[in-house]
């Protein structure tokens, strides 16, 4: 192994290999939704609010792209707008509702299973005086229900904002028995959406989800757009002011080559979750199994209620940002809990709200799968990780100390 | 992904790290950090007519500190107490080519931990050092305030 780094630092030799584990952070496009958002950047450059011809094409094209996205999470069209992204419908979502909400009942509840765009809008509000809670969550990274369920009847909240499945470790949540405590207490649901729309069906509508997030690139499709499940009823004050377009819940011109490559992927997901899922867990499972074969090894989550794509597992005795680069220098790009390797040099929220220690989370490696991922890149992982466990080990004096 | 940030001379110690490990019969060990705060580091020499003759290294932690850790055990080899004495965090730095400024802290950490086995090599002298020991290593940690 040695030999190979050096070459590759030295000559910037090209790795052999190159296995993509850090689908959270950013998917590959279905190559025929490229393809399929070409003419929206060509020929079909008019805008949608015109009355000329010009303006006919994107907008028959958008609804298309709504009626496809509204289709694979059950909702009506007319409850679909298209955002930015992810981060910009979460903000309309608890910024909006906020708005709207009655005096006295201006509250969000939140976890730290959400992702950072949840709880940073949410910090944000309670700097402006509006009431947050934050639910705990249990060591597998599930909302505490009966915990979330007194929260709520504290009373003075109007939404609770979940994920379908935490963030980080992909654990499910009790979606169907948090919306039925807070239906009885009139508090509205977001749900987001963002990891799972493209790998576990979901009915809104039959969920009783009040707000849904979802990502376009988590479809698979182009980033910089999002849309916002807006149950019908729901009220809510745009961020955004201008030109009123989206039934002036957001302004502003529509990205329409992004928005056809959103609906485009949503339909892709639709049709063929079915069959890349089952095969998407059975890599996953052996990337977990072959993990946990190296010793001192433990997986952060559930081990049959997460999300297929999702792995995190923690090695103790070594730190993430090592294993991240020894990772990364034989072709292999992961994630971490660790701090060193965040901006702030603080571990990851989620695995300290599961009670995580420390050096847990700073030894912790998420590795996300897509529906691209072989089973030959998993065996080459498996292949590599265990030297750079063994390695990083051997110089750790944490190692030894408990070996003795 | 911090790769970038760091120069090759820290890759290369962080990939190829010389001096792992723990020196037999060590004349002084120097133990700093903690696991809690993401790095630990202990530092064994041997010392022989004054000079030192063997140091190795044990950490854990991130690259930065790995590299550090490294780089110093290969500036020390050999030189004298006096000498290993005067050598500072930034002559570490330095020596890397640079570290990025958040992990700067790991040079300040190696170089405590350099000096808690030269206290103990005093100590075992009977020769009382109290200037060798770390002020406040966790001051080290001041961003992350778990670790204070």
């Amino acid at each position: 192994m040695g030999v190979l780094i050096i070459d590759t630092i030295e000559k910037g030799v090209v790795h052999l290999r190159s296995v993509y584990l850090d689908s959270n952070s950013g998917m590959p496009m279905w190559p025929e939704v490229i393809s399929s958002m070409l003419p929206y950047m060509s020929e079909h450059y008019g805008n949608t609010s015109s009355i000329h011809a010009m303006g006919n094409e994107p907008k028959k094209a958008m609804e298309m792209a709504r009626s496809h996205v509204a289709e694979l999470i059950g909702a009506d069209p007319t409850e679909v707008i298209f955002t930015s992204g992810a981060t910009e419908a979460v903000n309309l979502a608890l910024r909006g509702s906020t708005e709207t909400a009655s005096e006295g009942k201006k509250g969000i509840i939140y976890s730290q299973a959400d992702h950072r765009t949840v709880t940073a809008t949410a910090e944000d509000l309670s700097r402006k005086g509006v009431r947050t809670a934050m639910m705990p969550l249990d060591h597998l990274g599930a909302i505490k229900l009966k915990e979330a369920v007194s929260i709520m009847d504290q009373g003075g909240f109007h939404l609770l904002s979940m994920p379908f499945a935490s963030q980080e470790v992909g654990t499910f949540q009790p979606v169907e028995d948090l919306v039925k405590e807070a239906a009885e207490r009139e508090v509205l649901v977001h749900l987001d959406l963002t990891r799972s729309a493209f790998q576990v069906p979901i009915d809104v509508k039959k969920q009783g989800i009040d707000l849904a997030t979802i990502s376009s690139n988590d479809l698979l499709g182009p980033k910089g757009v999002g849309a916002l499940y807006i149950k019908k009823g729901v009220r809510l004050k745009p961020i955004l002011t201008g030109g009123g377009h989206e039934r002036a819940l957001r302004s502003g011109s529509e990205n329409i080559p992004g928005i056809y490559g959103m609906g485009k992927a949503a339909s892709i997901v639709k049709k063929r979750m079915g069959d890349y899922v089952p095969q998407m867990e059975r890599v996953r499972d052996a990337l977990i199994d072959g993990l946990l074969r190296i010793e001192n090894t433990h997986l952060n989550g559930n081990m049959k209620m997460r999300l297929p794509n999702n792995a995190n597992v923690r090695f103790d005795f070594i730190e993430g940002e090592s294993i991240l680069l020894m990772l990364d220098l034989n072709g292999i790009q992961a994630a971490s809990g660790s701090a060193c390797s965040s901006k702030t040099l603080e571990p990851s929220p989620t695995l300290m709200a599961m009670g995580l220690k420390h050096e847990e989370a700073h030894g912790s490696i998420q590795m996300t799968l897509n529906p691209n991922t072989t089973i030959d890149d998993i065996q080459y992982v498996l292949e590599v990780v265990p030297g750079i466990v063994e390695n990083l080990r051997e110089m750790s004096p944490l190692y030894n100390r408990i070996g003795d | 992904m911090s790769r970038i940030e760091y120069s090759k001379k820290v890759m290369e110690h962080f990939t190829n790290p010389r001096n792992v490990g723990t020196v037999d019969d060590a004349d002084g060990i120097g133990t700093v950090g903690n696991p809690v705060c993401g790095d630990m580091m202990e530092i064994s020499l041997k010392v022989e007519d004054g000079r030192i003759e063997d140091i190795k290294f044990r950490t854990f932690g991130c690259a930065s500190a790995i590299a550090t850790t490294s780089m110093l055990t290969e500036i020390i080899k050999g030189k004298t107490i006096e000498e290993a004495e005067n050598i500072s965090w930034d002559d570490v730095v330095k020596s890397l080519d640079g570290l990025p400024p958040v992990k700067v802290h790991c040079s300040h950490l190696a170089i405590d931990g350099l000096r808690k086995a030269l206290y103990e090599y005093y100590r075992k002298r009977q020769i009382y050092r109290p200037d060798l020991i770390p002020k406040d290593e966790e001051s080290h940690h001041e961003s992350s305030p778990e670790c204070e």
